[in-house]
């Protein structure tokens, strides 16, 4: 049987639009206009989801973003699904399916529900406790506590919808569209300041717009009039911009806001289809005025949470906007007036409200007059003292407040009701305030933390600003509006405000039962079922700092991160502890203000374009001719080209003979290249590299080992002095903007006196690298008029020529010990220089290799590779590159670094190559050494850096850092692994070709 | 996230920026007179102050240059921006 609580007509809601969906596998039907929540509502539906500890039925209980309970899964089983929605923000359309969370297996039969009955074995901080058992115990829970967590699912196939970013600029940002909100953006942009209006609602005008209390006028009009006419004049005002349905996520410092604007969420699924569905804003404003309002607080007593029980502010909300009764029998309990504006509403359209229970003695306002004319009953000075009701609330027991507020007296009065509203006053929403960076002050007298210290161009007004009466907030409004916009005169000037609004309030933060507080409920957070009672457990173990009582009893820390139960905490706490609350301090409130999507997040940047790539101008040539790629920084690079099904350990063999054999050829385009010109050009590549630069003559090549100033190897590569003061450099593929980042560092801060100017030119150049004994005829047939003899162009020189008309720089230089030449032309030219070169050489049999051909080549000569087999921790001197170091040289990066008593210890880890005695076996890259192995502790002496099987020696070889390694030439060392001791011999690290022959052979 | 204001470009979002650490370290002209201690000073000290806190920014993805910043580190408000090779803003 499903009920109809529909109760009149709403101007919002329409009625002729009857759409229906599907709640927990049942249809209901509600109009056009409707919130999940609010359908529900007037089908009679409170009971939505349970609660996450104690799998409590849990009813709707807010109308807004700050719901703890509604949490609920969209469209389950699609692959638009969305866990951990709240039903509150959900706009319905026709084909709508919803499914609470948190229950297994329905929420009208949840096993979970056990928890409840179990809850003195559930006290805070039970997790904590829980995990210090035997890990064994832990995992048996496992499998139910998996299947009863309240998380949701997430979808299983990709997500369908697109997601956008955009870069907004304003002079005003104005978030909220309340009253205060609609009337800041007015007066902004009416005095020519760009501004931007959001408002995470459908609708524009917060609460005010159903605010149709008689008591309250504005120029003679209700509230709501009023405020109808000032939207209606928004339309049409030049520079403002008005976004519905956005809610800001984040408050940045600097004014810079997120904002997520919803596109698509309330549509029905073909509208959705290729649409940008929700769009994050990012937001840099001048100025920023919160107009965010205030949340309605519960009260907290026994038994607070049960279905029916709502925000007084919510049931006039479902009245009023939605038209719907959210109970036949309607009581409310309350500490202030605005309970009587929810009941008068109700009153008002024919609903019944069984009685007012009000914490407060008297109140003497004309609302407070007027409800007791009309017969409701009031019970001054009552507290409620238990609820009943499993499912859906059915009573209330009410008791006689003491003098002081901690206990209760006289004979318990039950009231029979199905719906009870709680009003405990109002808390500013001051969450995004303070992710700003800007401070709150409690206030003692209000109960309220409000605004107090701006740390950027920032108001807060209208009641999260601490104005809760309509005359305050106009009033302040203006003066806000003035003083910080720099205008003389508001629309709000000669406004006429008429209100009986009183601030008359009793605020008890936890309301005292007639039974001790260990045998009731009294929820302080809805969402995590955090008690009173848990806050006060924790405080007498002994937790004293905010933080730390949040964390251990885990209140706040939901999804709605505590937006009710908060205030309540910190005021349990601070009565408790005997303290100001002032004192207290507040948690602190993170962003984002509601959940975001990750397709929000994240926006264009998925697939294709999660990350940037670089491809060479060759790239083409490799896809066409089936290479493998590795991902080496942002470049793709040719990994290995494998024929007939070879496997990368076949196709990596036989490319490295193939290239000391006869030619291969090597796609080098990805090396980093830095031009290098200025009168100090020499000098300043004296200062950065190790080794000295001034002699080298114009038209030849040398290799250069760049350090931190720690004397840690930073990178390498080959520098060729194409004129006096003219270089180019080459770095590692990895460090080439670390390389040009760090010479611009050091030039502009360091050595501003020096005339050198660097130019990355990586992207300029197309390189091609051909070795091998063949390599020398294959570039001949190329370049007929070039002279090749040693005499002319000898090992480690460079000369420019043109290949047919294309000019080309070639330097003969050596990455593999081979004879061989990297040719560079223009990028455009790269795949017409490949394609040459492979021509020419296919009498030869030349063979294109990849990047793990080129790696075991230069591993066969004992070549390092900059991040393989350093870390970050090698000095040259560790590497045994002596050599390179110049000692004459008065200065260079990292030179001091170098005799640090630290870096010249004889026991640290030095370059060695490896050999395992059996040389069929391959070390694994990253495996330990070890010289004994029945030691424990065992002393690991270094590990493994780079390790191949070659095929030009027929047995494995490896490179490694060993403690001490350079004085261990020829002892034997062990490499444990998980089945087997590996038996290796410390070796010379150049296993191939020691002499160089090779490179210097006449071809 | 931070609008730095780019003594060569102006005003411009945090992450087109890289922080370099501490200011007004100068890399010593004659590193091979210093002993182990001294080197080691300028090599690995750095303040990490709650507070006022001079620093180095590079306007990476933007006009390349290193330039000065006085950035309070409690709230982070940026007091002065100034070149390198000028003098620090005197408060
Ligand atoms: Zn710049």
């Amino acid at each position: 049987m499903t009920k109809n609580l529909r109760v009149k007509s709403s101007e919002y809601i329409d009625e002729t639009n009857r759409i229906s969906f599907k709640f927990n596998g049942k249809t209901y039907h509600g109009f056009k206009g409707d919130t999940l929540a609010s359908a529900l509502l007037a089908n009679d539906v409170h009971l939505v989801g349970r609660s996450f500890k104690y799998h409590r039925p849990r009813g709707i209980m807010t109308s807004g973003s700050e719901e703890p309970n509604a949490i609920i899964q969209i469209n389950p089983c699609t692959n638009r699904t969305e866990p951990n929605v709240r039903a509150t923000e959900v706009e319905i359309y026709e084909g709508l399916e919803a499914s609470s969370q948190n229950c297994w297996p329905s929420v009208e039969f949840d096993i979970g529900g056990i928890n409840n009955f179990l809850s003195p074995f559930f006290p805070a901080g039970f997790y904590y406790k829980t995990f210090m058992w035997p890990a064994s115990f832990w995992e048996k829970y496992e499998f139910f506590i998996r299947h009863s967590a309240g998380l949701g699912k997430s979808p299983t196939s990709s997500d369908p919808d697109i997601y956008d970013h955009r870069n907004v600029h304003c002079d005003v940002l104005v978030v909220g569209a309340g009253i205060s909100g609609i009337l800041a953006a007015k007066n902004a942009a009416k005095n020519n300041f760009r501004t931007l209006l959001v408002d995470e609602k459908n609708e524009l005008g917060g609460s005010t717009i159903y605010e149709n209390n008689e008591f309250n006028k504005i120029d003679n009009k209700t509230p709501s009039e009023w405020l109808k006419k000032e939207i209606e004049e928004l339309k049409g005002i030049k520079n403002l911009e008005i976004k519905t349905r956005t809610s800001v996520a984040a408050y940045h410092q600097y004014n810079y806001l997120l904002a997520r604007e919803n596109l698509t969420d309330h549509l029905e699924a073909k509208y959705k289809t290729n649409k940008i569905r929700q769009r994050l804003l990012k937001i840099r404003a001048k100025k920023v005025i919160l107009a965010t309002g205030a949340l309605e607080r519960p009260l907290i007593f026994n038994n607070n949470d049960r279905p029916g029980i709502m925000l007084s502010s919510a049931i006039k909300k479902y009245s009023e906007f939605y038209g719907v009764a959210c109970g036949n029998k309607n009581v409310f309990f309350t500490n202030n007036d605005s309970a009587y504006e929810s009941a008068l509403s109700l009153y008002n359209k024919g609903i019944n409200v069984e009685a007012i229970i009000d914490i407060r003695e008297q109140s003497e306002s004309k609302i407070v007059k007027k409800i007791k004319e009309t017969g409701i009953k009031i019970y001054w000075s009552h507290s409620i003292v238990d609820t009943a009701g499993y499912k859906r609330l059915n009573s209330v027991s009410i008791m006689k407040l003491s003098n002081d507020g901690t206990s209760v007296t006289g004979s318990k009065i039950s009231i029979s009701c199905d719906c009870l509203g709680v009003a405990g006053g109002w808390s500013p929403a001051v969450h995004l305030y303070t992710q700003s960076g800007s401070k709150l002050k409690f206030d003692e007298e209000k109960k309220v933390f409000l605004p107090n210290q701006n740390t950027s161009e920032q108001i807060s007004v209208g009641s999260c600003g601490g104005d809760f009466k309509i005359d305050e907030i106009i009033k302040n409004l203006n003066h806000k509006l003035k003083d910080n916009l720099n205008i003389k005169e508001t629309n709000l000037d000669n406004i006429k405000v008429e209100t009986d609004q009183e601030n008359s309030k009793r605020n008890i933060w936890l309301l005292p039962s007639d039974k001790p507080l260990g045998k009731t409920k009294p929820f302080v957070d809805y969402q995590n079922d955090a008690t009173a009672k848990d806050i006060k457990l924790a405080l007498r173990e002994g937790f004293r700092s905010i933080e730390h009582v949040k964390r251990y009893t885990t209140t706040g820390m939901g999804t709605d991160q505590g937006k009710l139960g908060n205030m309540h905490a910190l005021g349990i706490i601070a009565d408790t502890a005997g303290v100001k609350m002032g004192e207290l301090g507040t948690t602190t409130f993170r962003p984002p203000y509601t959940p975001l999507t990750f397709g929000t997040i994240v926006g264009r940047n998925v697939g294709k374009f999660f990350d940037i790539f670089r491809r060479t101008p060759m790239n083409d040539w490799h896809v066409e001719n089936k290479a493998e790629f590795e991902n080496v920084g942002q470049w793709k690079r040719a990994w290995y080209y494998p024929i007939n099904g070879e496997t990368m350990h076949q196709a990596v063999q036989r490319e490295s003979k193939a290239a000391r054999e006869s030619a291969g050829i090597l796609d080098a385009s990805t090396l980093g290249k830095i031009d290098i010109q200025g009168s100090d050009a020499s000098e300043f590549l004296n200062r950065v590299y190790t080794n000295a630069w001034s002699k080298l003559a114009i038209g030849k090549c040398r290799y250069g080992l760049m350090l931190n100033e720690d004397g840690m190897v930073y990178d390498d590569g080959v520098t060729t002095r194409l004129g006096e003061n003219h270089y180019i450099m080459t770095t590692t593929t990895g460090g080439a903007a670390n390389v040009l980042g760090k010479l611009e560092d050091y030039l502009q801060t360091e050595w501003p006196e020096l005339d050198v100017y660097l130019t990355s030119v990586t992207d300029h150049y197309a390189t091609a690298s051909l070795c091998g004994p063949n390599s020398k005829k294959i570039l001949k047939k190329i370049i007929s008029d070039l002279d090749l003899s040693d005499e002319n162009f000898p090992h480690m020189s460079f000369k420019e020529a043109n290949i047919g008309s294309i000019q080309c720089r070639i330097m003969r230089i050596s990455f593999t010990g081979e004879h061989s030449y990297e040719i560079n032309v223009q990028a455009s030219y790269g795949k017409d220089l490949w394609k040459k070169c492979m021509e020419a050489g296919q009498e030869f049999n030349i063979t294109p290799y990849g990047t793990e051909t080129m790696h075991l080549l230069r591993a066969e000569k004992g070549f390092i590779i900059v991040g393989q087999d350093t870390d970050g921790t090698m000095t040259p001197i560790d590497l045994q590159m002596d050599w390179i170091v110049s000692k004459k040289k008065y200065d260079f990066i990292g030179k001091r670094s170098l005799y640090r008593s630290d870096t010249m210890r004889e026991d640290r880890k030095q370059l060695v190559g490896l050999l395992t005695d059996d040389p069929n076996i391959v070390l694994e890259e990253g495996a330990q050494i070890v010289s004994e192995l029945n030691q424990s502790p065992v002393e690991m002496l270094g590990h493994v850096t780079s390790s191949y099987f070659s095929p030009n020696l027929n047995k494995s070889i490896a490179l490694a850092v060993v403690r001490g390694g350079k004085d261990m030439m020829g002892k034997k060392l062990f490499v444990p692994m998980e089945n087997k001791n590996i038996n290796v011999t410390v070796a010379n690290p150049v296993f191939y070709d020691q002499t160089n022959e090779r490179l210097n052979a006449q071809l | 996230m931070f609008l730095i204001n780019c003594p060569y470009c102006g005003e411009r979002d945090q992450q087109e920026f890289k922080a370099g650490g501490e200011a007004h370290i100068e890399r010593p002209k004659q590193p091979t007179e210093l002993s182990d201690d001294e080197w080691a000073e300028y090599l690995f000290m750095r303040k990490n102050i709650k507070g006022v806190q001079f620093e180095r920014w590079n306007h990476a993805h933007g006009c390349r240059k290193w330039f000065n910043m006085v950035r309070d580190t409690s709230n982070d408000e940026i007091k002065a921006i100034y070149k390198m090779g000028e003098k620090p803003p005197a408060q």
